[in-house]
């Protein structure tokens, strides 16, 4: 609070006050928590042991981020200033309890970044304010074939660059796991960003279209290409079978109660070990063909066939084409329905519940629409995963996927396609990412393991990101229809919804 | 006889809505003389919305009958048979009984769309955007139910573009087409309410129900306001029923003046009529508050003035 | 008969943690209108709170008196999990408050996971095993009816109801009360007559936060066991609570938490453990749609 005097306290002097505040706080919050650690003994015995050391490396750290965000105004240079702290003040633990050397050279890394943030800093905030660009001829038509092209050579790309082992894991792992979150996020947008229903249980409708083809597929034999129409369609119904005694309800509880359903259906789906085999899943399903043509090295296999060298990565890039395909057509059915009467009534109802019933628009209708829409595509993207994993089980279905998809969206920016995009490359890449940093080991010493630390990192981009960005990464809304000129809508305009 | 007694469009018969204990309208008659703009008027919470909002399908009203003869009369026989059939309305698509039907179903079928007191435009939307969401069920019959329309059909393209047309139409009478692709939440006040009597006008209907179109509108906005709902009553043929506050407005437009008072009728009548009613001016001024007396008091004086 | 007076007792048991987790979603809910995803994760880090206390107090300070170490560890809990809930608020919902309306919830969730993951980073992924505390029994034998009582239940039925008379007192006769609900009817209005809102509704993080802490002491003595993931599921059926009693509503709150506590145990013990979550939800689910504003909320006239 500033303080009623007519000269304002220096800046130092406010940035430690401050600095100081945090550090007791934090002092308070490491309290137990981190300053002793209950391990287990020999008698099985939970035993306590102090660890004051960790305590008083959160108070150091905390300070200093909290100092260098008082002293340093420009976001960029906090952006470098901030981790340089931190990293120094690791490096500086590491050089007192374990490793001098490395220690050491850890710390002068960090400060190094401290030295570069303070002139930095002084350039920014000097440098004059950018004029607000005009109007910018519209590229996002350029932008969009561009990344097409990209999309699709990607995993030629990979494969010529790092041979058929080593690229596997960058097609899988991140070009395969990404697009299956895109089409996720996509298909929760029509209901969250569109329709403006909060949907928490997201994950349940992937999971019916998992089954759905686990089941079919196992039980009766059905192929995977009459699989997925019927994985979406199971989907849809179960979302109109949800959706119709919920939808009139107000936003919060809507949020609530499909929270609900998604748990009961996992809980379901473990329990009734007839019909889903419970915790232990559904293994062996049928791995995906080339429209019939197996991806296997005998003679009719998909290598023999054309005249290839039998490598798993062929399944692997014709499974990503294949979500490619998939969150393509999502997209596609999206931007188109956005155009028609039943995606501008989705819009309207997002802005005003009560005005769309005064025009004559069925809302209850509408809404299911959205709803069962979005099932469906959860639903074809379920099946997916399970022909992708060949193995399906409750596991994969927890209320932190729907958490997932849900922040994807709204970090996004609701009813941004792009933005939904680019949110899922930064969320499930980061995360994935964070699996690579074994090189970490090398600075930071064999005990630190960079993926015990990935879903705290997550949870905390999540709060830095909504921080940061409250309407998501793009916030403008594109008219749906125009006389003129086509001019996106400014996010503070646009509503989100009742619900 | 007045119109609104020989060929009234919509009659509103023992009309009573209790919320809980607290009943805000009681026993309620009036109707609404085709082709006439009705004015229902009455001091701070007589209940003037609450009609409103039974008559829209916002509320359910706890009794009454509120029918709607849409395109001529019809006889009590009619009405009659059809309030003891147990329908929402005949087989012709002529007889309305509003109290059974549900909001969005008064507005696409029996054809009555509304205003809000405050704006309901969807202000992310561009000026545009708002004036087709209202074209929604035509739209949607024209796009096969979304089927065509993802085709992109001629016939869904032409249906489109009649849409695009009635908006500019209606953009131009409301001097609104230089904004028709900005937000309808970046427009000035004043617009948003002409555009909010455009949008509904856009729903095509034959009676149009508005909430204080006037308020917070400078008096050369109040006088475009009169021009508009003549220009609706008398080029588009379609009845006006409104709540205003603003006696100018009312008395200068108005064929029929309905007065609520304590969620009673208290006056019917013609304009001059119920001006000079003894039991409105009563209500009027049948305030404690001496403040309200005398804001009351030049109230009347001011409408006397402004009304030859 | 003896087993359903059985079943009661168990049930009210359970019942009473899921409404002191309750009351704070309700009252986060009613002053600021979000949905704390992060509560149930509070619980969870107020469980090991208390789990590291009562190790400090037993092993390190040597106090063998039982009562005196538990009434230390909840006073401890309380304080500390209160600070954690008021940092939290500080960092991550106030700079959204009155922005877009989603953004504290994503917020939210981010804090859950962030706090489930940090308490596994910070003291490890395994079951927290605690010797047993006030084990011994009560038979209430009397003529057809044996009711077996532990300690226990009867301890955390007690600290609850004293507690909730407390909290009852607070929020109905202090300037604290006042000024909270008063922020709840209308926040604008409450900050032009001078109440210093950002004050209120930390104090409300902290409170619902001392009463999570009492539940996570309260958990932690009837299951004897902890884990980094504990948060979720309490936390989710303490929501359910709020919401069935009536989102907003203090004692709504309680009762949803000993309805909610009650449907469970006479499910698991009448029909099949397994489904109880179930049972549960549906309840919920059924009484949303029949009763949309829960069972003691206040009924929303949709102003048009």
């Amino acid at each position: 609070m500033a303080a009623p005097n007519d000269r304002p306290r220096p800046v130092l002097q406010t940035a430690l006050v401050d600095a100081g505040f945090a550090g007791l706080v934090t002092f308070g919050l490491s309290f137990p928590l981190l300053a002793y650690r209950t391990e287990q003994d020999m008698q099985n015995q939970l035993v306590v042991e102090p660890r004051w050391s960790l305590s008083l490396v959160a108070v150091v750290a905390i300070f200093c981020a909290r100092l260098l965000a008082g002293l340093i105004q420009d976001w960029r240079a906090r952006a470098l200033a901030i981790p340089g702290a931190l990293v120094a003040v690791y490096g500086g633990r590491l050089a007192l309890v374990a490793d001098p050397a490395t220690g050491a050279g850890v710390a002068c890394v960090g400060l190094a970044l401290l030295a570069i943030a303070f002139p930095l800093d002084a350039r920014l905030r000097h440098a004059p304010a950018q004029v607000a660009r005009s109007e910018a001829p519209d590229r996002g038509g350029l932008f969009a074939i561009g990344g097409l092209v990209a999309l699709f050579l990607f995993p030629f790309i990979m494969l010529a660059w790092l041979g058929p082992a080593g690229s596997l894991k960058w097609i899988n792992n991140f070009g395969v796991q990404i697009l299956i979150y895109v089409m996720l996020g996509w298909g929760l947008n029509i209901v969250v960003g569109l329709a403006g229903l909060l949907d928490l249980g997201y994950v349940a409708f992937y999971a019916v279209g998992a089954y759905s083809y686990a089941l079919l597929s196992t039980t009766f034999g059905l192929s995977f290409w009459i699989c997925l129409p019927l994985a979406g369609l199971l989907a849809a119904f179960w979302g109109v079978i949800l959706g119709f005694p919920v939808l009139r309800l107000r936003g919060d509880y809507l949020a609530i109660v499909t929270m609900a359903f998604g748990e009961i259906i996992r809980i379901v789906l473990i329990n009734w070990t007839d019909f889903s085999n419970g915790y232990a899943g559904i293994s062996s399903i049928p791995r995906v063909t080339f429209f019939g043509v197996p991806f296997t090295a005998n003679d009719d296999g998909f290598a023999t066939l054309f005249g290839l060298e039998f490598t798993p990565i062929h399944r692997t890039i014709f499974l990503y084409f294949l979500i490619l395909c998939l969150a393509l057509l999502t997209n596609a059915v999206t931007l188109r329905l956005r155009r028609l009467p039943i995606g501008r009534a989705w819009e309207a109802l997002r802005e005003d519940e009560i005005a769309c019933r005064s025009l004559g628009v069925n809302t209850v209708n509408t809404k299911l629409t959205a709803f069962a829409l979005g099932a469906m595509f959860g639903g074809f993207a379920g099946a997916f995963f399970a022909v992708r994993q060949n193995f399906v089980s409750p596991e994969s279905f927890t209320f932190i996927e729907s958490a997932t998809i849900l922040a994807i969206v709204v970090l996004g920016g609701m009813g941004s396609q792009i933005g939904v995009a680019l949110a899922a490359v930064a969320m499930i890449g980061g995360t994935e990412i964070l699996r690579e940093l074994d090189f970490l080991k090398q600075i930071f010493g064999e005990s630190f393991d960079p993926a015990q630390y990935r879903m705290l990192i997550f949870g905390l981009a999540m709060v830095v990101m909504m921080i940061w960005k409250p309407r998501g990464l793009i916030s403008s809304r594109a008219p749906s229809i125009f006389l003129k000129h086509k001019r996106s809508v400014a996010g503070s305009m646009v509503r989100e919804g009742h619900g | 006889m007045s119109r609104w007694l020989s060929d009234p469009l919509l009659t509103v018969e023992g009309l009573t809505m209790r919320f809980g204990g607290l009943t805000a309208v009681s026993d309620f008659h009036m109707s609404v003389g085709r082709g006439e703009i009705t004015a229902l008027i009455g001091p701070n919470g007589a209940g003037k919305t609450t009609v409103f909002n039974c008559i829209t399908g916002f509320y359910k009203p706890t009794q009454g009958r509120l029918a709607l003869a849409r395109d001529g009369a019809v006889s009590g026989a009619d009405l009659d048979a059809l309030t003891r059939s147990g329908r929402r309305f005949d087989r012709a698509d002529r007889l309305f009984l509003l109290e059974r039907m549900a909001d969005h179903e008064i507005a696409a079928r029996a054809r009555v769309a509304r205003t809000f007191q405050n704006i309901r435009l969807f202000t992310g939307m561009t000026v545009l955007e708002n004036l087709i969401v209202a074209q929604h069920n035509a739209l949607m019959r024209a796009s096969g139910m979304t089927l065509f329309g993802l085709l992109n059909t001629s016939g869904y393209q032409r249906a489109e573009g009649e849409a695009v047309a009635r908006a500019v139409r209606w953009l131009e009478r409301i001097n609104l087409i230089e904004r028709a692709d900005d937000p309808a939440g970046s427009l000035p006040y004043g617009d948003q309410r002409r555009l909010e009597i455009a949008r509904a006008m856009c729903v095509d209907p034959v009676l149009l129900c508005l909430d204080e179109p006037a308020a917070g509108l400078n008096p050369r906005e109040s006088a475009q306001l009169t021009e508009l709902l003549r220009s609706i009553r008398d080029d588009d043929g379609v009845s006006v029923l409104l709540i205003e506050h603003d006696m100018s407005v009312v008395m200068q437009v108005s064929d029929h003046v309905v007065v609520l008072d304590y969620g009673r009728k208290i006056a019917d009548g013609a304009p001059q009529a119920v001006r000079e009613d003894p039991k409105v001016i009563a209500a009027y001024l049948g305030v404690d508050d001496e403040a309200e007396v005398i804001e009351a008091e030049s109230e009347i004086a001011r409408m006397a003035g402004e009304t030859p | 008969m003896e087993n359903f007076l059985q079943q009661l007792i168990n049930g009210m048991t359970l019942g009473s943690i899921y409404g002191l987790i309750a009351i704070g979603y309700t009252m986060v809910f009613g002053i600021i209108g979000m949905v704390n995803f992060a509560h149930g994760d509070v619980f969870m880090l107020s469980a090991f709170i208390a789990l590291l206390v009562f190790l400090i107090l037993t092993q390190v300070l040597g106090i063998a008196y039982l009562p005196l170490a538990f009434l230390i560890v909840l006073v401890v809990a309380m304080a500390f999990t209160g600070l954690w809930n008021w940092a939290i608020e500080r960092v991550a919902y106030r700079p959204l408050r009155g922005s877009f309306r989603l953004a504290p919830l994503i917020s939210a969730i981010g804090m859950s996971i962030l706090l489930s993951n940090f308490v596994q980073v910070a003291q490890g992924p395994r079951n927290k095993t605690v010797p047993p505390m006030f084990t011994d029994l009560i038979h209430v034998t009397d003529g057809p009816l044996s009711v077996t009582l532990s300690y226990k239940q009867i301890l955390i039925m007690a600290v609850t109801a004293a507690l909730l008379l407390g909290f009852w007192f607070l929020v109905q006769k202090t300037a604290l009360g006042r000024a909270q609900r008063a922020c709840a009817q209308d926040r604008k209005m409450a900050a032009l007559l001078g109440v210093d809102v950002d004050r209120t509704i930390s104090l409300t993080f902290v409170i619902g936060a001392a009463l999570a802490a009492v539940a996570g002491v309260l958990y932690m003595l009837y299951y004897g066991v902890v884990n980094f993931s504990d948060g979720f599921t309490p936390g989710v059926k303490a929501f359910t609570a709020a919401v069935l009693g009536g989102i907003g509503s203090l004692p709504g709150a309680v009762i949803g938490g000993l309805l909610i506590g009650l449907i469970e145990t006479f499910w698991a013990a009448y029909f099949s453990a397994d489904y109880k979550d179930v049972a549960a939800f549906s309840v919920l689910a059924v009484t949303l749609v029949f009763m949309p504003s829960g069972l003691l909320g206040r009924p929303e006239v949709e102003k048009v």
